[in-house]
């Protein structure tokens, strides 16, 4: 055969060859982001970072010491009470589509809006949660704050919920029924359980996005330079805090900035890592 | 059949191959003659599949597999480390055992093997498209169709569109691996038909869990069982009088 | 007599049990309506004001009430634009390494890594594009460790692309470090693994039969993706791509650090600029008057609106790609 010495194939040859070198590239262009961006937040995070960062509280402007304590602290209240409005929510309309959803409009149309509602800018959240909330109390809160987070567990929650329940075989379902079991004990006590890994895999994941999110915050807890628990007060939290110190011109603050972006991204990877690997050994 | 000498195309002599630590074939020796249709048989998991994929190599797309013999095809072995695999593909097509046309028209389906090694002009490349759907007796059913999608056709139709698509770059050898599993009857009946008008042109090994289509469409059968060679002869005296004994429990049904 | 009662017992349980889950499900609706509505009526003054000229409008003065929403409107999108110009490709050949050409041991840690890229929270990338990124596009960088100088990439741009019609007039001006080309840069990374996730996802779920009827016609590993992987595929390649949009309209922190927050017109890349979310996340809290109120709310509700968009366009370009492959050929 002639194809041997084919200039045609030369030519494949070489496009082969290039684009699998620039897929190689891609993936080292990739990873050489997250070396940089990790390597950038410990080298700074850690020299930031002392026993006073959680235990004092923000320092004003322009002065030294102080920690973070009252942003960590309004930090995980904020995200605890948005999970716990959240959650149930979500699950609860997860195990309605999942399992009440084959005949009628609803199910389909809450779908199709969850979908909106999870590709929905949080910083829009924030701005509904001012104008429906803050805007009649008058004053930022961290209630506030906590229902903006809650938004955004709903949707994450409610597809991870209905995904896993759709996952569990026919056959468990009836096997239940055929023993007489009604059908709220067949959903919480057989289907419910059986996805117990993954609904609490998207339960984390969930809770690890808010840890993070700054922009719903922004206008709903505002923030707060001292330690307060009131929730109907504005608060302190990470993500805001990181905001307004990094983008101030003193040192100090900025400092701080790094020390709490090395806390909260360490605590959203963690988060993060934890809820794939258990739903990793659940299906493994 | 015809009495002329016959060439021998592919030669395999000690051939071993491992999955990690399984050794799924062992000593393989074996001659595969020009033109003509060679069939492997035996128990699932015997290894018949996986001597079928040595000759094209597709074990090489998977990590942990090797292969260590010769398999010599025109003299060379295409097991050396320097065998370009994309040649050797060119030259040894394959069928497998669920359709597979790609994801675009009829047309697009057979030009895509053809366009890696020629440059056709237009009518050049329908000529060609039409001379392998006719040795695949397809064209009548699909040459008012050929801009549709290759996903449309019936399952006996898709599975005759890859083995045009395997025709149409001119191999010399084409190795089926349990062609028809996934097809009705009928649609067996004309694969098998066309198996019998392809070895006109080329060598064919088919790998078949179905002693009668053995019978049918061979000219030579090979038994394996557990990962060797057991017996390899005229299909004729495979079927009629096997020389050993598990052969002939194999072939009369007393187990697999 | 227990045992009538039970029944009845169960089948109280069982209309409370669905009527709780089915209200749940509604007050996702209600949830979508509201949103909309509030987003609608506190943007009122704002819409009753300006209307249409508002969408086009490129003035944007508080103490002048006057406010327009175009050059955030065109900052949204020309950054979200340069993301998926730069992410995309990246994250195909990403989702490309991690099917076809990484070791077996390698991919499974490759992928965490990638998907850590994901995790990481936007404010982060923020700070970091600002203290980190923007000074080196600007003036490059020694590193006294390893002797190497990286070099100020924007006035390098420039150069190379000066005299290229187009091209050259995009990357021209003052390198400021901070500013659009620099907040395009930071959104392509974040949303690099959004969109290679998904690719790799789907890449994974082609049959291995198919690849090897390709290989099996002697094609090489890029044109067996490229031809074969990626038309099959490609349903779930464009929900990934318009996830990573999603991703990219929506994004304010971000973006707020390094855009520039500008209202001057673009006349560069390398200009400063602003975004819709950049808008907000700077100026909502300490906005001044009602009208300004408004404006701002009406910017929300039009980003809210292009998410919108973009979702719905790419469910119905699924459901056109989806029949298209079905056996209607």
């Amino acid at each position: 055969m002639t194809i041997m010495h084919n200039t045609i194939y030369r030519r494949r040859r070489l496009i082969n060859a290039f684009n699998l070198t620039m897929s190689t590239l891609a993936m080292l262009f990739g990873l050489f982001w997250l070396g940089w961006i990790l390597f950038t937040l410990f080298s700074n995070g850690l020299a930031a970072i002392s026993l006073a960062t959680f235990t004092q509280n923000t320092p004003g402007p322009d002065s030294t010491g102080g920690g973070l304590l009252n942003a960590i602290v309004g930090s995980l209240l904020m995200a605890l009470t948005g999970t716990l409005i959240g959650t149930p929510i979500g699950i609860l309309a997860g195990i309605y589509l999942a399992e009440y959803g084959q005949r009628g409009w609803l199910a389909p149309t809450a779908r199709f809006i969850n979908d909106i509602l999870l590709s929905a800018p949080s910083i829009v959240i924030g701005l509904f949660v001012w104008i429906a909330y803050i805007q009649y109390v008058g004053h930022f809160s961290g209630w506030a704050g906590s229902f903006a987070l809650a938004l955004l567990v709903i949707p994450v929650v409610l597809r991870t919920t209905e995904n896993m329940l759709r996952l569990v075989p026919h056959s468990m379902r009836e096997a239940a029924y055929a023993l007489g079991a009604p059908r709220w004990k067949v959903v919480l006590a057989v289907t419910l359980r059986a996805s117990k890994a993954g609904v609490i895999t998207g339960i984390l994941l969930a809770v690890s996005r808010i840890s993070g999110e700054t922009a719903p915050l922004l206008f709903t807890a505002l923030n707060n330079q001292f330690f307060s628990a009131n929730m109907n007060q504005p608060m302190a939290n990470l993500p805001v805090t990181i905001f307004k110190f990094a983008m101030s011109p003193y040192e100090n603050w900025i400092s701080l900035a790094w020390a709490g972006a090395l806390i909260v991204t360490m605590a959203v990877l963690i988060l993060n890592i934890i809820a794939r690997s258990l739903l990793k050994k659940e299906h493994g | 059949m015809n009495t002329q000498t016959v060439q021998t195309k592919i030669t395999v002599r000690d051939l071993n191959f491992y999955y990690g630590n399984f050794h799924a074939l062992k000593n393989i020796n074996l001659d595969i003659a020009e033109k003509k249709v060679t069939a492997f048989i035996g128990p699932s998991g015997c290894g018949k599949s996986t001597l079928l994929r040595t000759f094209n190599r597709m074990y090489d797309l998977y990590p942990k597999l090797r292969a260590e013999g010769q398999i010599l095809l025109n003299g060379q072995n295409v097991l050396d480390k320097g065998v370009d695999l994309n040649m050797l593909r060119a030259k040894v097509g394959m069928v497998f055992q669920k359709p597979t046309p790609f994801p675009m028209s009829i047309y697009d389906n057979i030009a895509f093997g053809v366009k890696l090694y020629e440059h056709l002009s237009r009518s050049e490349m329908d000529d060609r498209i039409e001379w392998a759907l006719q040795k695949a007796a397809l064209w009548n059913e699909v040459k008012d169709k050929l801009k549709q999608s290759g996903l449309g056709l019936s399952g006996g139709q898709q599975q005759r569109l890859c083995i045009a698509r395997a025709v149409a770059v001119k191999p010399e050898v084409v190795l089926l691996d349990e062609p028809t599993s996934a097809l009705d009857p009928i649609s067996t009946a004309h694969i098998e038909e066309l198996v019998h008008e392809l070895k006109q042109d080329y060598t064919i090994v088919i790998v078949t869990h179905n002693m009668q289509q053995a019978a049918r469409v061979s000219d030579v059968t090979a038994y394996m069982y557990l990962g060797e060679l057991m017996e390899v002869g005229p299909t004729d005296q495979i079927f009629t009088k096997p020389t050993r004994k598990e052969t002939e429990d194999y072939i009369t049904g007393k187990f697999g | 007599m227990s045992a009538p009662a039970r029944p009845t017992y169960s089948h109280l349980a069982d209309i409370l049990f669905f009527n709780l889950t089915r209200s749940a499900a509604l007050l996702v609706l209600v949830l979508l309506t509201a949103i909309i509505a509030s987003l609608v009526h506190g943007s009122w003054d704002s819409i009753s004001h300006f209307g249409f000229r508002f969408l086009f409008s490129s003035s944007w003065d508080p103490v002048a009430s006057t406010f327009g929403a175009w050059r955030p409107i065109q900052g949204t999108l020309i950054t979200s634009f340069i993301a998926l110009l730069i992410g995309v490709p990246i994250s195909f050949g990403i989702a490309l390494f991690l099917t076809e050409l990484s070791p077996l041991w390698l991919r499974r840690p490759l992928g965490i890594a990638i998907e850590l890229l994901a995790g990481i929270p936007s404010i982060i990338y923020g700070i970091w594009g600002l203290f980190v990124v923007a000074p080196i596009l600007m003036e490059g960088k020694r590193l006294e460790g390893l002797g190497i100088t990286i070099p100020a990439i924007q006035p390098w741009l420039t150069e190379v692309t000066s005299g290229i019609p187009i091209i050259g007039h995009l990357f021209d001006g003052p390198p400021f470090g901070i500013g659009m080309f620099t907040a395009g840069l930071i959104l392509a990374i974040m949303v690099i693994p959004y969109i290679a996730s998904v690719m790799r996802d789907v890449f994974e779920v082609v049959p291995p039969m198919l690849k090897e009827s390709a290989y099996g016609l002697g094609a090489t590993t890029w044109e067996v993706v490229w031809n074969v992987v990626l038309p099959y595929t490609r349903t779930g390649v464009v929900g990934g791509i318009m996830l990573g949009l999603g991703r990219a309209l929506g994004e304010t922190m971000a973006v707020t650090f390094v855009i520039g927050n500008s209202y001057d017109a673009i006349d560069s890349l390398f200009h400063p600029g602003n975004s819709i979310a950049s808008i907000l996340a700077n100026e909502f809290a300490e906005a001044s008057d009602a009208l300004h109120y408004g404006a701002l709310i009406e910017m929300g509700l039009i980003l809210f609106l292009i998410t919108f968009v973009v979702l719905a366009c790419s469910k119905l370009l699924l459901l056109r790609l989806q029949k298209g492959e079905g056996s209607n050929a």
